[in-house]
Formats: C-alpha cells, sequence, structure tokens
C-alpha cells in the first residue's frame, strides 16, 4: 500500500512540472513572436506622409573648402528642385546619395541642375571632385519629407529596451546574482 | 558557459603554438607600417590618393572595428607590430627570448597605472583628429612617433608598457575586448595552484599571471603563455560575446573614464565627419586658431563635462534606488560595464556610415599607393563619390538598437531591481538618440 500511496503524488508532481515547463516553453515563445511581430511592424509599416502639392525650388549652395552652405536642405516629396552650385575657390562636385544627380562647378562657377525628390528621408550630399585634405567629409543633407527612418529608429530602440528587460526574465541568465 | 578550448584541435593547437605563424603576419604589419610611414612622407600629399591615409584610417581602422574586436578580442595586438623592435631588444632575439635582453625593466610607476593615459591619448585623437586623419605627412610622422615611443619605452621599463598604459588603441581593444569572443584562461586552476615555477607569468609580455585572468581587457593574445606552459594547462576559449560583463567581474574607475571617452568620442567624429555642418570641419581642422580653440573646448566639456556628468547623474540615481550601500566611485566602476556594448556598436555603426561610402579608394591605393601615377594593378582613378545605401542607414540602426538591447541588459544584470536599472537605461537611451540622430537625422 506503501509505495501506491508515495507514486501517486510523484505521478502528479512529473506532470504538474512537465505542465509548467510546456507553459513556460510557450510563454518564451509567445514573447518571442511578439517582439519579432513588432520588430517588423515598427520597420515596415506604411506611415502617412503628410501631402503638399509639389512646387518648384530653387536652391542656391555655395561650395567652399570643406563645406557647403547652406549644409542642410529640406523640401516636400514630389518638389522639382533646381541646384545652382557655385564654387567660390576651388572646382567641387556634388553627388546625392540615393538620386542619380551630379553637378561639378568650376571655380567662380555656377552649375545648374535639376531633379524630382521623388524618394522620401534624409540624404547626404558630397563634394565629389577631390578638393583637399578634407574632401571626403565635405558633405551636406537634404531632407525630403518628414525622416520616417529616425521615427521608425525611436521606435526601435523602445522596443530594443523592453525586449532587454523582458529576454532576462524569460531567459534568466546564469551569471547574475539578481535575477530569479 | 559554453566554451570551446581551440587547443583541443590539432590543427588550432599547431597554430597557436608555433611562433612561425604569429611571426611572419607580425612582419607582414611591420613592412606595412613601415610602407605606410614612407607613403606618407613621400607620397602623394592629397590624402585620398595616399596608401597612408587610405590604409591607416579607412582599411585598417575599419577592419579592427568591425573584424578584430568583434571576432577576436585583443587579436590585433598579437600581430600588431609597434612593440615589435621594442620586443627583439627585450627578449635579445627575434622568434624568441635568447639569453640576456637589453632594456633596464623598471616597473611602469603606479601613480600611472590604469586606462588614464590611454583615455587622454584617445582624447588627443580626437582633438587633432580631422588634421591627423587627413594628411598623409601628419599620419606618418604619428605612426614615426609612436614606434619611436614604444621602442624607447621598452628599453627604460619592463615588458610592454607601452601598450599597456599609453596606446590610445590599446585602450580601445582593450575595453571593448570585453565582450569579444576569445579568452585566454588557465584549464584547471588546482595544477597552476601546486606549480611553483611560474614560467607564464615570466613569459608574458603583458605582465598578466593566467591563473589570476577575470577579464580579456589586458590579455594580448600573444600565446607565449600556451608556449612555455610545461603542462599543457593554457585553454584558448571561443565563448560567447560579452562573457567578461556581469555583477561578478570587477571593474575600475579608469575604465569608466576611457568607456565615456569612448562614447564623446563616437559622437564628435559622427558629427565631424558625418555631419553637415562645415564650419565645424574647417574648425576642427584649422589647428591653433580660435575657431580650432573653441572646437577643442566644446570636445572637452562633453568629452569630461556632460557626458561623465549625465553617466555620475544615472549612477547616483541607480545608487539610490537600489538596497546594497556602496560608494559612488565603487558603482561608477562597477556600471561602467554598460559603457561598453554601447560604445562598441556606436562605433560599429559609424564605422559602416563611412566604410561603405569610402570602401573604393582601397583598391586605386594599392594600384599606386603613392599617388605618382602608378597603376600596379590596372586600378587607378576607379574610386568613385560613393554614398550611403538605404540597407547602409537601416543597418546603422540595428546595430545601434542592438547596442541599446545589450547595454540595458547588462544594465539589468549588474543592478538589484529594474527600478535601479531604469537611470542606467536612460543614459544609455540618452546616448543612442543621439548617435542615431547624428547618422540617420
Amino acid at each position: 500500500m506503501a509505495p501506491q500511496t508515495c507514486r501517486r503524488p510523484d505521478k502528479s508532481m512529473e506532470s504538474k512540472a512537465l505542465n509548467n515547463a510546456t507553459k513556460r516553453l510557450w510563454k518564451r515563445w509567445g514573447w518571442i513572436f511578439l517582439f519579432a511581430v513588432s520588430l517588423l511592424l515598427i520597420l515596415f509599416t506604411p506611415l502617412p506622409i503628410p501631402s503638399n502639392s509639389p512646387a518648384d525650388r530653387n536652391i542656391r549652395i555655395e561650395a567652399s573648402m570643406f563645406q557647403f552652405s547652406p549644409g542642410e536642405l529640406k523640401v516636400n516629396q514630389g518638389d522639382r528642385v533646381t541646384i545652382e552650385l557655385v564654387s567660390t575657390d576651388v572646382v567641387h562636385g556634388f553627388s546625392l546619395d540615393g538620386y542619380n544627380f551630379e553637378l561639378k562647378a568650376d571655380p567662380g562657377q555656377t552649375a545648374t541642375g535639376t531633379f524630382i525628390a521623388d524618394k522620401s528621408g534624409v540624404f547626404r550630399f558630397r563634394c565629389s571632385v577631390a578638393c583637399g585634405n578634407l574632401h571626403p567629409f565635405m558633405i551636406g543633407k537634404l531632407k525630403v519629407g518628414p525622416n520616417l527612418l529616425l521615427l521608425r529608429s525611436i521606435a526601435l530602440s523602445l522596443l530594443a529596451v523592453i525586449a532587454a528587460l523582458v529576454s532576462l526574465r524569460m531567459f534568466p541568465d546564469q551569471q547574475s546574482r539578481y535575477i530569479k | 558557459m559554453t566554451r570551446l578550448d581551440l587547443t583541443h584541435i590539432s590543427w588550432t593547437q599547431t597554430l597557436l603554438r608555433s611562433r612561425w605563424p604569429q611571426f611572419l603576419l607580425r612582419a607582414i604589419t611591420l613592412a606595412g607600417f613601415v610602407f605606410t610611414i614612407f607613403a606618407g612622407l613621400f607620397g602623394s600629399v592629397v590624402g585620398s590618393h595616399n596608401f597612408a591615409i587610405i590604409f591607416v584610417w579607412i582599411a585598417w581602422w575599419t577592419a579592427l572595428k568591425l573584424f578584430f574586436i568583434p571576432f577576436g578580442g585583443r587579436s590585433w595586438c598579437s600581430i600588431c607590430p609597434i612593440p615589435m623592435p621594442g620586443e627583439w631588444l627585450q627578449n635579445g632575439g627575434i622568434l624568441q627570448p635568447c639569453g640576456k635582453g637589453i632594456g633596464l625593466g623598471k616597473r611602469w610607476p603606479k601613480a600611472m597605472r590604469g586606462s588614464w593615459l590611454q583615455a587622454g591619448g584617445f582624447l588627443m585623437v580626437g582633438l587633432f583628429g580631422a588634421v591627423t586623419l587627413t594628411s598623409p605627412l601628419v599620419t606618418a610622422i604619428v605612426l614615426m612617433v609612436i614606434l619611436l615611443l614604444a621602442l624607447i619605452l621598452s628599453l627604460v621599463f619592463e615588458r610592454r608598457s607601452f601598450c599597456n598604459y599609453l596606446c590610445p588603441i590599446g585602450g580601445f581593444t582593450g575595453l571593448y575586448a570585453q565582450v569579444g569572443p576569445v579568452e585566454v584562461r588557465v584549464k584547471d586552476a588546482d595544477i597552476c595552484a601546486a606549480h611553483d615555477e611560474k614560467v607564464c607569468y615570466d613569459a608574458c609580455p603583458w605582465g598578466l599571471y593566467p591563473l589570476a585572468l577575470k577579464s580579456s581587457a589586458n590579455c594580448g593574445l600573444c600565446m607565449e603563455c600556451l608556449r612555455v606552459c610545461p603542462t599543457d594547462n593554457i585553454a584558448v576559449n571561443l565563448r560567447p560575446w560579452g562573457s567578461d560583463l556581469g555583477s561578478k567581474t570587477k571593474h575600475n574607475l579608469d575604465e569608466a573614464f576611457l568607456g565615456l571617452v569612448m562614447l564623446a568620442s563616437a559622437l564628435v567624429d559622427s558629427a565631424i565627419f558625418l555631419g553637415p555642418w562645415g564650419q565645424l570641419k574647417s574648425a576642427a581642422y584649422a589647428i591653433g586658431s580660435l575657431p580650432w580653440l573653441l572646437f577643442a573646448g566644446v570636445f572637452i566639456v562633453v568629452a569630461l563635462g556632460i557626458l561623465p556628468g549625465l553617466y555620475i547623474a544615472a549612477v547616483w540615481a541607480s545608487m539610490r534606488l537600489g538596497a546594497i550601500k556602496t560608494t559612488l566611485r565603487q558603482s561608477l566602476a562597477q556600471f561602467s560595464q554598460l559603457l561598453v556594448p554601447l560604445g562598441m556598436m556606436a562605433w560599429i555603426a559609424f564605422t559602416i556610415s563611412f566604410a561603405f561610402a569610402k570602401f573604393s579608394y582601397v583598391l586605386p591605393v594599392i594600384s599606386d599607393p603613392l599617388g605618382w601615377g602608378w597603376n600596379l594593378i590596372g586600378m587607378s582613378g576607379t574610386s568613385w563619390v560613393g554614398q550611403s545605401t538605404s540597407f547602409s542607414l537601416l543597418l546603422q540602426v540595428v546595430l545601434l538598437a542592438v547596442g541599446l538591447f545589450w547595454a540595458s541588459r547588462v544594465a539589468r544584470r549588474i543592478t538589484e531591481s529594474v527600478k535601479q536599472a531604469l537611470p542606467l537605461i536612460a543614459f544609455s537611451i540618452i546616448f543612442s538618440l543621439s548617435m542615431l540622430w547624428l547618422l540617420i537625422g
């Protein structure tokens, strides 16, 4: 009789432990799934972009060693942008990341070109003609519409913090003295 | 935790035990170093056409941050050519120690130990970076001075004193090697404890005793301990990233200072080299001028005032929220661990931002290393402007998010509660968002 009375609680404890382990496993995978979905949503959910009617914009940029002036430009998506590049010292170039747009201005001369700002985001423009030691870092910035990547990045940063805290709870670290 | 001991694999053990592979690699890097100095002195004055600038500041500096440290910890130190000539004199031999070498063998002054001077050196690199990173002549002079300094110091002081206490790159790699996936440790502590002759300590150029190794920050992976151990008791482990960080590891105040200088340098370098502020670039370049003095002042205020101020405030708040009583000094040192993943991922993101755009300079400069119009491999004149692609921007975002995730985990692991970790996490968020704004804003 004694062995029987002993076995019963063992079996129920075993199945309880198994249940708990399964629950924990489901919980962990649930969190992983939730974070993966959140990550994808943050990175790829289409966000509404305020629509402004396209306008013509003429922007005069002075290039000198080793700066563009103004160094930051802001236009709306869809704008027709005309750049007037004026070089005040040596030959300078203007090459816009993400757009196939390039200009080259001789000293004292103006080079002009037009493009449609059809891609939104922040794009660097760089001097494309070697003009001195800091030439590789002669950089400016064109903002087309709102910087959605920055907004997504901020959300991603917050998700990273939450994921870090939850991950330590879900996957306790053996090294840690404090995490239970 | 899981470890893979490379000395248990016969071919890796042979490679690590033999001095020849390492010697050959160091001979190549020394030859490259000497050629870099030659190119800087006699090659084109245009940085983008000179081997010295492109190989040191684009190829090597990128490789160090994207390959050597993340996948090998201080592996670069094991093949660095800078201490070689001094070490030959100290050892009295080229391949291995032979008899009595030359040198006074003095101990490094106690007051100057730690990574304080390395952090100061890194600040100097930042202050003069716009010129050093773009002028071949200045790069050559800096490399010559470093080589000479390392040689002179090795004749006066014992072992690798220059690497241990002065080299700014040694400070950089040492700090981030703590999260690297390689470590040298003893296999069985009892065997070492029973062994009276500490041949491993005598052989170590870094002055370390393997039995006491708890962190990989100061181990240059030279493998001398492995070679001289009579009981084959040294392990070279591949380990999970971040193994030196946690509540049980010991950290010093100089690490906090070094970590903060690295964070400040990442911010300032991003602003100078990737930002659209032409006046800032000109100021950083015009050394000695009033604008440069202003720039230097702002840099020093950020590196030694604002960032440390924010960190001290976060640590102080965290201490107030904890139950265990410690001093501010102890907490500043212990919590400095979160600066390691935060800084390493920020430096990797910064490197990605310009490496993708500037890597096109590497092959042309191999073709014409001195900018003299040569075309050795038919690649001269093939460099293009380069640009940040949307993939590179996304990669930077992900890297910074990983840095914040990692730092938050470390913050939580070294504190008693989520509540206590929050100020440290807030500090990490402020830094990460600042980097994000500079890189993709």
